[in-house]
């Protein structure tokens, strides 16, 4: 976006923005943040141009879709939610039969003409149909209500946990669950699920997680003790972002980045590269900028004509939170190594486009908004 | 609940939601100042402890991969050990040009594209700066005319690697197995980290069964190397642990002896210990030599042994079946007994053929003029067809299926090795099954002959008679006597399993049966009679002869005129001392005509060897 002083310019471009039903200011930041993102790929793939390339096609079909999402009306959106649901869970099971083995999980589905994680749609269908079902109903949500929202949460994600796919399985329960917070659910149940669960927790070490996930939990309470596994990431990306310093090595001048130290750098630890060239500084910008993203979002939110609205661009926006916590927490060594991208700058399709979607949901409900008005 | 909760209102609902939007909004930030914080920490507080480690840039970690644990017989004597091997490796940062530096060191070194492929895969999955091996098994020239040229190849290693070896050869290479590179099948099954620096793994046999055992725990070494890569110094270094060295309950010298006495047959022995099931010899012949397999074999010499009409690499005591013929007959017969189809006393008339009531078609006995009036000890003893064929038709093949499972046919014994195979006991729902048709009475008769449908492994032959021996008693056959643990040395000892007991209805239908057994060898009209000459103990056995093809109903079988490849397999089973039993044999010898010609002798000499020590 050209920012010019001139007046006529500015009423046009604000024109065709609000003509595409697009929020200007969410569309303004996730172009900054996606502008950042390109530059670091660039390095982080080994100045691979080429690379470079592929992402910004990515983020223009992504930037397209978002587009087309946000035209359409929040009323038709919220009555296909259901349908989108249980296409999704169908998908799901479809993998489970069908699906193509990738990296030792099963997650992919081939149509022939394109292949896609049908995990994808449940992150935004999921928090979808909760909000669909939550909105006509009095609000702070009774206990028949709670339960039927968590059995919709819990099916799609026990299904994604079992590929297994850690990540995504957080990313769709924590959007469900999103929803019901904001719908009021009751302190002292959100207190009450906290103690069980904790209680539960060493029942849950035994029994629920792979031996895998066992060990990266133990990797980050102590990193020297596993240097050939899990342990070797940790340590190497602690390295390359405190070898930062405060205003960081320079762009593509990452050491560690670019003599091949850091595992997955393109991908989910691309902070780590971004932290080492960029120091502390840059890092804390970037934070702001995602800072600005969501309270851009919860501002529509909070905004919003009906529950539908509010319920479901609130919970979207936290979801993008989690996102952004549990990758740079996971690349600063404060969480566990699990497969979630830091939204909008990871190398790869996938995300990108559910994401940028999601964003168009919240566009479509500021301006449901505006033009009811 | 007051009325008013019932209603919606939607300026309390919106207002709700706002109060759960501004605490989320503060929960953010509160932990995004956390990630902050950590940032502070690392980049800022810490910095110089990191930009250190970053700079120096040179601190590498190296896997040092475990010696692989030996393998002893029972005695002790080394069936596998490590010797040193030099390999040629690269380290591919190292290097500027890799094609042109490969172009330059085939002048010093000969390899192929088979060296260079597993060269580019093994490459894939190495950690950055981790050499990686080109080729494995450098010869003395080679090592001199690289080492003194090595100063032209920045990023090209000759490194001293210890190899699996296997002193004996070819000797015992069935029971043992052998072990080879690990290529991207093995790599799914393996725990990444543990195989980071390990090249071989086990392909077969011992070697791969007790993989976990034999591998030992992986070590890390960090090091400090120059620009160039070259280690300074190393910091710190958590050693390797060894992998456990195992025990084979395996008798070399009696599996030399087993299979010397094969000469060029083929054919399979399993020399059994029915007190515990311990393996004391297991022969398949013939053999090939694995140390070909350990550094990547040519395919000159893999298509050798491949295209062989032979089968050297066919592991036929655990994975080949076989008909077992008239090795069978004393379970019938036992069955016959204990199911009160028969008793000892009743006698069948043999005028060399059999016929089922309203069925014109004739089912033969071995001997053309019939073997006249039998009971179950003589039909035994002679191994009578016609006998048998009335025995299994008035059992019923659902009687005999059930009862011949209790010793274990058509099941896998569970041996502690791999590529082994369950046979086959036939029965009216396998057939259904299988094939879509049902059961005729004429399956019944030959499988009472131990033809037709019916298949065992020689393991399973060896297993299933020395049940027979322990009356019931069925261990479950054991390669490994004891694993040998390493750093402490404590030697676990392995226990004798039971895999099967077959309750004894009356112990004077065991005895028999076996007394027809040890009429086999030493009776005068036995059919293994010859082997009893000069016996200092007592043996029970039987012998069988398996057909290879059918003959038509009035041809006639004539042994010098049959192809080899089409001529019967010969078998023997044997349990001895009689009385006391301390070993059981099965041996097949294919295509070798008779079992009392020679299958019966190489039992005997197994068994000489092994009860008379000093032969």
């Amino acid at each position: 976006m050209n920012q010019t002083i001139d007046f006529d310019s500015v009423s046009v471009s604000r024109r065709v923005v609000d003509a595409l039903r697009l929020d200007p200011v969410l569309l303004a930041l996730l172009l900054i943040l996606a502008a950042f993102g390109s530059m670091v790929l660039y390095s982080a793939s080994g100045a691979d141009y080429a690379a470079m390339i592929r992402q910004m096609t990515r983020i223009m079909v992504a930037m397209l879709l978002l587009v087309a999402t946000a035209n359409i009306p929040l009323r038709m959106m919220r009555n296909i939610s259901v349908w989108l649901y249980l296409g999704g869970i169908g998908l799901l099971v479809a993998v489970i039969l069908f699906g193509e083995v990738g990296k030792g999980a099963q997650r992919w589905l081939d149509l022939g003409f394109i292949r896609f994680q049908p995990s994808e749609i449940l992150k935004l269908a999921v928090p979808m149909v909760v909000a669909a079902y939550l909105a006509d109903r009095v609000l702070p949500v009774g206990l028949k209500e709670l339960i039927v929202s968590t059995i919709m949460v819990l099916i799609p994600v026990v299904l994604i946990a079992r590929q297994p796919d850690l990540g995504t399985a957080i990313l769709v329960g924590s959007a469900g669950f999103f929803v019901l917070f904001l719908a009021g659910v009751r302190w002292k149940i959100i207190i009450g699920t906290g103690v069980l669960l904790s209680a539960m927790t060493p029942l849950l070490w035994k029994f629920g997680l792979h031996d895998y996930q066992r060990n990266r939990i133990l990797t980050l309470l102590d990193p020297e003790s596993d240097p050939l596994g899990s342990g070797y990431h940790i340590i190497q990306s602690k390295i390359a972002i405190g070898s930062g310093g405060i205003y960081g090595k320079g762009w593509l001048n990452g050491t560690q980045s670019q003599l091949d130290f850091i595992p997955e750098r393109s991908t989910d630890f691309i902070f780590s590269v971004f932290g080492e060239e960029f120091g502390f500084f840059g890092s804390v910008v970037l934070i702001l900028i995602y800072l600005a993203i969501i309270f851009r979002g919860l501002y529509i939110a909070g905004h919003a004509e009906d529950n539908f609205g509010r319920l479901l661009a609130g919970a979207l926006s936290l979801t993008f939170f989690v996102y952004l916590f549990v990758n740079t927490g996971m690349v600063a060594g404060m969480l566990p190594v699990v497969g979630v991208p830091l939204p909008l700058v990871s190398y790869g399709g996938t995300s990108m486009v559910t994401l940028m979607m999601g964003f168009g949901l919240i566009m479509s409900i500021r301006s449901a908004k505006r033009f009811l008005v | 609940m007051s009325k008013r909760e019932h209603l919606k209102d939607d300026f309390l609902e919106h207002r709700l939601i706002r109060r759960r939007l501004v605490l989320s909004a503060v929960v953010i930030v509160a932990m995004l100042s956390l990630v902050i914080g950590r940032l502070y920490v690392l980049q800022v507080v810490e910095y110089d402890h990191y930009v250190t480690l970053s700079d120096s840039n040179r601190i590498r970690i190296k896997a040092l991969p475990p010696t692989r644990g030996l393998i002893y017989d029972r005695h002790g004597v080394v069936m596998a050990d490590n010797l040193p091997a030099y390999r040629l490796e690269i380290v591919r940062e190292q290097v500027d040009d890799l094609d042109e530096t490969l172009e330059r060191l085939r002048q010093y070194v000969e390899f192929d594209d088979q060296d260079l492929k597993r060269f580019k895969q093994a490459s894939q999955r190495r950690r950055p700066y981790e050499s990686v091996a080109l080729k494995l098994n450098l010869n003395d020239e080679e090592v001199a005319r690289l080492a003194v040229n090595l100063h032209q190849f920045e990023g090209v290693e000759i490194n001293a690697r210890l190899t699996r070896n296997y002193p004996l050869g070819a000797h015992a290479v069935h029971a043992l197995g052998y072990v080879s590179r690990i290529d991207e099948r093995d790599l799914g099954e393996v725990d990444e980290v543990e195989y980071a620096g390990t090249t071989h793994i086990g392909k077969l046999g011992v070697e791969k069964f007790y993989e976990k055992e034999l591998h030992g725990k992986v070590g890390v070494q960090q090091v400090e190397v120059n620009a160039n890569g070259r280690t300074l110094r190393v910091l710190s270094e958590t050693p390797p642990v060894q992998g456990s060295n195992l025990y084979l309950t395996i008798d070399s010298r009696l599996q030399r002896i087993a299979e010397q006495a094969f000469g060029d047959m083929n054919g399979a022995a399993v020399a059994i210990d029915p007190n515990n099931g311990e393996i004391l010899a297991l022969v398949s012949m013939p053999v090939f030599d694995p140390n070909l397999f350990v550094n990547g074999i040519s395919y000159d010499n893999y298509n050798a042994l491949r295209d062989s009409p032979d089968r050297p690499l066919f592991n036929r005591a655990l994975s080949g079946q076989y008909p077992p013929g008239s090795t069978t007959k004393p379970f019938y017969g036992f069955a016959g007994l204990e199911l009160n189809v028969t008793t000892a006393d009743e006698e069948t008339y043999c005028p060399g053929y059999y016929r089922l009531p309203n069925e014109p078609r004739k089912y033969r006995d071995w001997k053309k003029g019939g073997h006249g009036h039998m009971n179950l000890h003589d039909a035994v003893t002679q191994s009578c067809d016609v006998y048998f064929y009335d025995l299994a038709y008035r059992l019923g093949i659902d009687h005999m299926s059930e009862f011949m499972q209790q010793f274990g046919f058509g099941q896998k014994t569970g041996i502690d090795s791999t590529g082994e195979r369950s046979g086959l006991m036939p029965s009216r729902e396998w057939k259904r099954g299988a094939e879509g048709m049902p059961w005729f009475p004429g399956e019944t008769l030959i499988t009472g002959i131990g033809q037709g449908a019916v298949l065992v492994t020689p393991l399973q032959l060896a297993d299933s008679i020395a049940a027979f021996a322990e009356r019931g008693t069925r261990y479950r056959p054991r390669m490994v006597k004891a694993i040998e643990k390493i750093p402490d040395y404590t030697r676990v000892e392995s226990e004798p399993v039971v895999a099967g007991q077959y309750e004894i209805q009356k112990e004077i239908n065991w005895e028999h049966v076996h007394k027809a057994m040890i009429n086999v060898v030493h009776g005068l009209r036995g059919t293994a009679h010859r082997i009893a000459q000069g016996l200092d103990y007592q043996v029970a056995g039987k012998t069988g002869t398996a057909q290879v093809f059918g003959i038509a109903q009035d041809e006639e079988y004539d042994e010098d005129e049959v192809h080899e490849k089409l001529r019967d397999h010969a078998l023997f089973v044997a349990y001895a001392p009689a009385d006391q039993p301390r070993i059981a044999v099965a041996v097949i010898v294919e295509n070798g005509g008779h079992g009392s010609s020679v299958a019966a002798p190489i039992a005997r000499r197994i068994m000489d060897a092994y009860l008379l020590e000093d032969t």
